[in-house]
């Protein structure tokens, strides 16, 4: 166990090494000067122009040589620090991202969470069901090949537009402070529903097309068979099917809770919802080095934690990953 | 009779048609009985296997009737067929190395399996133990995934399993296929240990392997391209066969103490026709030396001595006119 953990924890380091790496090398590939974008939206004489720029490339780290820069980086991570917003100046990048994360994790957590409870029970349920999976499961694969930003858009034309139920922009009322109060709440969730729908029906389409077919993989497999020439009952050879069949399932929840601080980037665009989605955009848009590596880094983060989350999972759900474990060492 | 099968025809459902794997089989295994299913390589052996125990699509139950104990079993209505399979038919699958569920610890899923099927868990272990003693398996077995176990412990917990509920009739598909010559001994040993202390009642034993067959059958039943050809007692089979079919089978098999660099081992000339539109009359017609008009005709399986049953319509000329 000790071993195994181990190798799986250095293998993480490597990573996380170079992810970050290449987290710092992206945006200084841009074409483009970030302090020149930012100062020529300020409309000032040419002369202050070059003033500010040496000012600001000094203060950003930016005046030393690349090496320089890049050792500095890693120095400042260890510190917590990711540097300070070149378009949001003078905020801290830490501060920015802090500030959405909580959109994203109250919008995707329970999108991504309900539609793979409900995916992969239908998933389950409708395997083998002549009915269901003849007239239900097409709906799975259009839903799922479906682009989250089209099905958003359409959510918002029918809903919003057309019927005027739901608003269609923002995080809450534009004419609201956030407080604490029912109405606040109200706007809230009401605001939060469009976004919530549109990743929610998407991945629900997913999680139960992978579901009916792996568990028709698995009432296929020999041992499922065998339990048939016994005379087992059918809910017996189900439940082992499901229980065998849910394995991937949990890998790819994983995948999909660890990029949940990066948030759904263009539904947060098509719906204008304050998440990391939507700051990466404005991040790019604005050559924000800092800020682009400051959310690539917590999706690395986020990226890794999960995956070794669900190694530890594993372990746990599936005798073979714990055996192979101990026949290795042995 | 233990089992007793008539004229059962089962087809293969394909978009092509229909392949004709199992065509008008009757014959009956006694109580006690071990019967050896012999024939190559899809022959029909498995699908009269299946048909007996798991007549699932694209397996189409044509004709026939199957009585175990005197009784009918409705085996083309799978529902039905639950309740007679395992605790009265039991099969160890020729995939018996697969056949445990990976996630399940090995006594957990005999717990659960038994529970489901009404039997008591409980007391069934000190039976259970007795027989893993048997089976030379150690009780911890059951504490264990099937991942830790070897190929041949894990058919040999199969073994144990499917006749854990005593059945009248066990069907043993290519089970020492796979394993190495010893071990086939030790595994075809334990199926006579199984008949002889009454676990089972009699048993169909599957293979293209007739060495294993003379070890251990009483009787053997040949099959040739989805009809029975022969059944005659093991001893019969092997020094007198009949069919021109069994005749050739036997001749081409390699003998003890005879050096196969001077005399090459003679094969049956030709192949098998393909069952997706056979030939009519006698299959074997193709490749007999011996045809002749008549085998336009399908012969049937007659008892030409006690317990000798052939199909071939020149063994029954002959005898007609002795």
């Amino acid at each position: 166990m000790r071993r195994y953990l181990g190798r799986k924890l250095l293998i993480y380091v490597l990573t996380f090494f170079l992810a970050v790496t290449i987290d710092w090398l992206i945006p200084r590939f841009m074409p483009g000067d970030p302090v020149q974008t930012m100062l020529s939206r300020a409309a000032l004489h040419a002369e202050a122009v070059e003033v500010m720029h040496g000012y600001y490339t000094r203060a950003f780290g930016l005046d030393v040589p690349v090496w320089q820069q890049y050792l500095n980086f890693w120095v400042a991570i260890f510190h917590g620090d990711l540097g300070t917003s070149v378009y949001l100046f003078p905020q801290p990048v830490i501060k920015v991202i802090m500030r959405a994360v909580p959109y994203d994790v109250f919008l995707l957590l329970p999108a991504i969470l309900l539609s793979w409870f409900a995916g992969n029970w239908f998933g389950a349920f409708a395997a083998r069901n002549k009915w269901l999976d003849n007239t239900l499961l097409p709906l799975g694969y259009i839903l799922t090949a479906t682009p989250y930003m089209w099905l958003g858009i359409l959510l918002a034309w029918l809903f919003g537009v057309v019927l005027g139920i739901f608003p269609i922009a923002g995080a809450y009322s534009f004419s609201m402070r956030p407080h604490l109060s029912w109405a606040f709440i109200g706007s809230v969730l009401k605001h939060w529903f469009l976004p919530f729908a549109s990743i929610f029906l998407v991945k629900f389409g997913g999680w139960a097309i992978g579901m009916r077919n792996m568990i028709i993989y698995e009432l296929e497999a020999d041992y499922s068979h065998y339990l048939e020439a016994l005379g087992a009952p059918r809910g017996l050879i189900r439940k082992y099917a499901f229980r065998n069949a849910i394995l991937p399932q949990i890998t790819g929840l994983s995948l999909d809770l660890g990029v949940i601080v990066a948030g759904a980037l263009v539904t947060e665009v098509v719906f204008s919802y304050p998440g990391i989605g939507y700051l990466i955009l404005q991040a790019i848009q604005n050559q924000d080095y800092f800020l682009i590596q400051g959310c690539f880094l917590f999706i690395i983060i986020g990226v890794l934690l999960a995956n070794f989350a669900i190694d530890i999972a594993y372990v746990i759900v599936d005798p073979r990953t714990r055996l192979g474990m101990v026949g290795e060492s042995a | 009779m233990s089992l007793q099968v008539d004229n059962l025809t089962v087809y293969y459902q394909t978009l092509r048609g229909d392949v004709q794997a199992l065509e008008d089989a009757t014959f009956s295994i006694a109580d006690g009985e071990i019967m050896g299913l012999a024939g190559e390589s899809g022959c029909g052996k498995s699908t009269l296997a299946n048909s007996l125990i798991r007549l699932v699509p694209p397996m189409r139950f044509v004709r026939g009737q199957v009585r175990l104990d005197g009784e009918v079993l409705p085996i083309d209505d799978a529902r039905r067929m639950s309740d007679y399979r395992f605790s009265r038919l039991s099969v160890i699958p020729q995939y018996a190395m697969n056949a445990l569920n990976p996630t399940r610890k090995v006594g957990k899923m005999v717990a659960e399996l038994l529970g489901s099927k009404g039997v008591d868990f409980a007391a069934m272990i000190p039976e259970l133990k007795r027989r893993l003693d048997l089976v030379e398996l150690s009780h911890d077995v059951l504490k264990m995934y099937p991942i830790e176990l070897s190929g041949g412990m894990k058919q040999r917990v199969v073994m144990v399993l499917s006749t854990l509920l005593n059945p009248s009739l066990l069907i043993a598909d290519e089970i020492t296929s796979a394993l190495d010559v010893s071990t086939q001994k030790a595994v075809a040993e334990m199926l006579v240990g199984f008949r002889d202390r009454g676990f089972v009642k009699s048993l169909i034993v599957i293979t293209h392997d007739i060495s294993i067959l003379y070890q251990i059958a009483d009787t053997i039943l040949i099959m040739y391209a989805g009809q029975l050809a022969e059944k005659a007692p093991t001893d019969v089979i092997i020094r007198a066969p009949r069919h021109p079919y069994t005749k050739l089978l036997i001749a081409s098999l390699p003998e003890v103490g005879v050096r196969y660099a001077k005399r090459r081992l003679s094969g049956i000339p030709g192949r098998p026709p393909l069952l997706l539109d056979p030939p009519a009359g006698c299959r074997f017609r193709e490749r007999c030396s011996v045809a002749f008009e008549k085998c336009l005709e399908a012969p049937p399986f007659v008892e030409l001595e006690p317990g000798h049953f052939v199909a071939c319509w020149k063994e029954l000329g002959e005898d007609a006119d002795a």
